[in-house]
């Protein structure tokens, strides 16, 4: 469904992606975790085409990503929650989740999208900087969605936002991967959230992937291990 | 005061204040296009002068061409759409082959588009001439209204003054209501997110500084209702519309609005009571000191990043 295979990326001289190899099946939600610096962000970015890498594959549902823009590979079934939820502050909750609309051919928002963040239709014409960091998180969230997508990629979703939220979040991603049985790929450093919605979790540091285990089978001790500083 | 009776003190309150509207006009048409580049895109375009002199030479080359065929009361709406569609499509073409190459290199952008304007005053010199050309008006934008004997209203004022609106209130509509301006809007907020939420940027900038060119374009053919055209006319209103953008907030189609409009009757009304120079340093003085106090300009917005 959504496969690498030695993904690379340099910042200049400096690599920061050592060969990176991952499938993630269709219905299937994959935890990436690690420390701050340990190059999830970068794996993020390179993934949606916002940094430059090479890699002797990359493919969504049987298409080629290598070498596509942004925009190309959200047009191939890739969405993007970044973190710092990225929103677009100047405009209104209803325009933000408008912007991902390219594919369809109306600006008419899907009624599922509502119903997963009611929060997000009362508050449809205000500005979307005047909303809460967890406001703003669904929203983000819901941008994303709107692009009808078969990978989605939430950088650190959890980053600022308080703990009740963070069960909403949680919650609602069990629920998106339920309706519409799409591939989650998830980078977080909260093992207990990670443990809520993850299939498998696989541990990143210093660019290499060096730890996984899948859902029951967690050893939280040595991910912890490998979380702490 | 002034050695003038208070009823010829209204008269020429009114009049001063018309000759305001009349460059207000003309300011908001070349600041919007100028907002749009400028303001949304963050390009410094020494060159959109230029791209106004376009629209000014499409309309004298086609009043020449109405005076050859008889229809000069009718060519001038198409000289219009002419003039947006050539500073359009030159526009697009020059973001194609140079701006798209410099940006987030303003100092670079800043010398590209300096060198174009010159590259373009020069080639309107050689096709053109050296010597001021003006275009052939239609007889229904001669002439004045009267309202009072002591007051006089020029038509074509008037009519460049219908124009500026219809123009806002087309890119109000094309930014705020059309899914081309939502684009442009999320592209100048986030083009990086813009990118990753499914929206071609290259495109839409492309789109966006060619649109801000046709309506410099549109500018130019509202100009020849009211001054001659020549090769550098288009350097006459760079600085002007410059200082309209950045007083007005950089990104806020009202803030440009407002701008132009305070900006053209400050000046309008104090040049008649000093001298011109006078009247313009005095507008200066007071916009460098607004700007002190607020350096986002008029209207900018205080949102939660």
């Amino acid at each position: 469904m959504f496969e690498i295979e030695n993904l690379q990326v340099s910042y200049g001289q400096s690599q920061v992606i050592h060969g990176l190899n991952f499938k993630a099946e269709k219905n299937e939600t994959l935890a990436i975790m690690g420390r701050n610096g340990m190059g999830k962000t970068t794996l993020f970015k390179s993934l949606m085409g916002i940094l430059p890498s090479k890699s002797s594959k990359a493919m969504v549902d049987g298409q080629n990503l290598q070498d596509a823009d942004s925009y190309e590979r959200v047009a191939k079934g890739l969405a993007y929650v970044p973190q710092g939820r990225m929103i677009f502050p100047s405009m209104t909750v209803q325009e933000n989740i408008e912007t991902g609309l390219e594919k369809s051919k109306t600006r008419e928002i899907p009624e599922d999208i509502f119903a997963l963040f009611p929060v997000l239709y009362d508050m449809r014409h205000r500005k979307g900087g005047n909303l809460s960091g967890g406001q703003q998180q669904q929203l983000a969230i819901a941008r994303a969605l709107v692009t009808n997508p078969k990978v989605l990629l939430l950088d650190e979703p959890t980053e600022g936002i308080q703990p009740s939220i963070i069960k909403d979040i949680a919650k609602v991603l069990n629920e998106i991967r339920k309706m519409r049985e799409i591939t989650i790929i998830v980078s977080e450093q909260v093992l207990s959230f990670t443990m809520e919605i993850a299939d498998r979790i696989i541990v990143i540091d210093k660019g290499k992937f060096i730890h996984e285990d899948k859902r029951g089978e967690v050893d939280a001790a040595k991910i912890k291990g490998y979380l702490s500083v | 005061m002034f050695g003038y009776s208070m009823g010829d003190i209204g008269n020429i309150m009114v009049m001063q204040g018309f000759s305001g509207l009349s460059m207000f006009t003309v300011l908001l048409l070349m600041a919007l296009g100028l907002a749009i580049i400028f303001g949304q895109m963050g390009v410094i375009n020494m060159a959109h002068g230029e791209f106004m002199t376009i629209g000014a030479y499409t309309t004298v080359m086609l009043s020449k061409f109405a005076v050859q065929y008889n229809i000069v009361n009718y060519y001038f709406i198409f000289a219009i759409i002419l003039a947006f569609v050539i500073a359009f499509a030159f526009g697009y073409f020059i973001e194609f082959i140079m701006i798209r190459h410099l940006y987030k290199r303003p100092l670079d952008t800043l010398l590209a588009t300096w060198g174009l304007s010159l590259v373009m005053q020069q080639t309107f010199r050689s096709c053109f001439g050296a010597k001021e050309v003006s275009a052939e008006l239609p007889e229904w934008l001669l002439g004045s209204f009267k309202p009072t004997p002591d007051i006089d209203i020029p038509i074509n004022g008037v009519f460049v003054m219908g124009l500026a609106l219809i123009v806002t209130a087309g890119v109000y509509i094309f930014m705020y209501r059309s899914r081309w301006g939502l684009r442009v809007r999320a592209t100048v907020q986030n083009r990086v997110m813009a990118g990753a939420v499914g929206i071609n940027t290259k495109k839409v900038d492309r789109v966006t500084f060619a649109l801000g060119c046709g309506i410099a374009g549109i500018a130019g053919a509202a100009f020849t209702t009211i001054a001659s055209t020549g090769p550098t006319t288009g350097t006459l209103y760079i600085v002007d519309s410059f200082m309209v953008v950045v007083f007005g907030g950089a990104a806020s189609i009202m803030g440009t609005i407002a701008s132009a409009f305070g900006i053209a009757q400050a000046q309008s009304i104090l040049q008649f009571f000093m001298t011109s120079s006078m009247g313009k340093v005095s507008t200066l003085l007071v916009i460098v000191a607004i700007l002190m106090v607020k350096p986002e300009g008029l209207f900018a917005s205080k949102l939660r990043k």
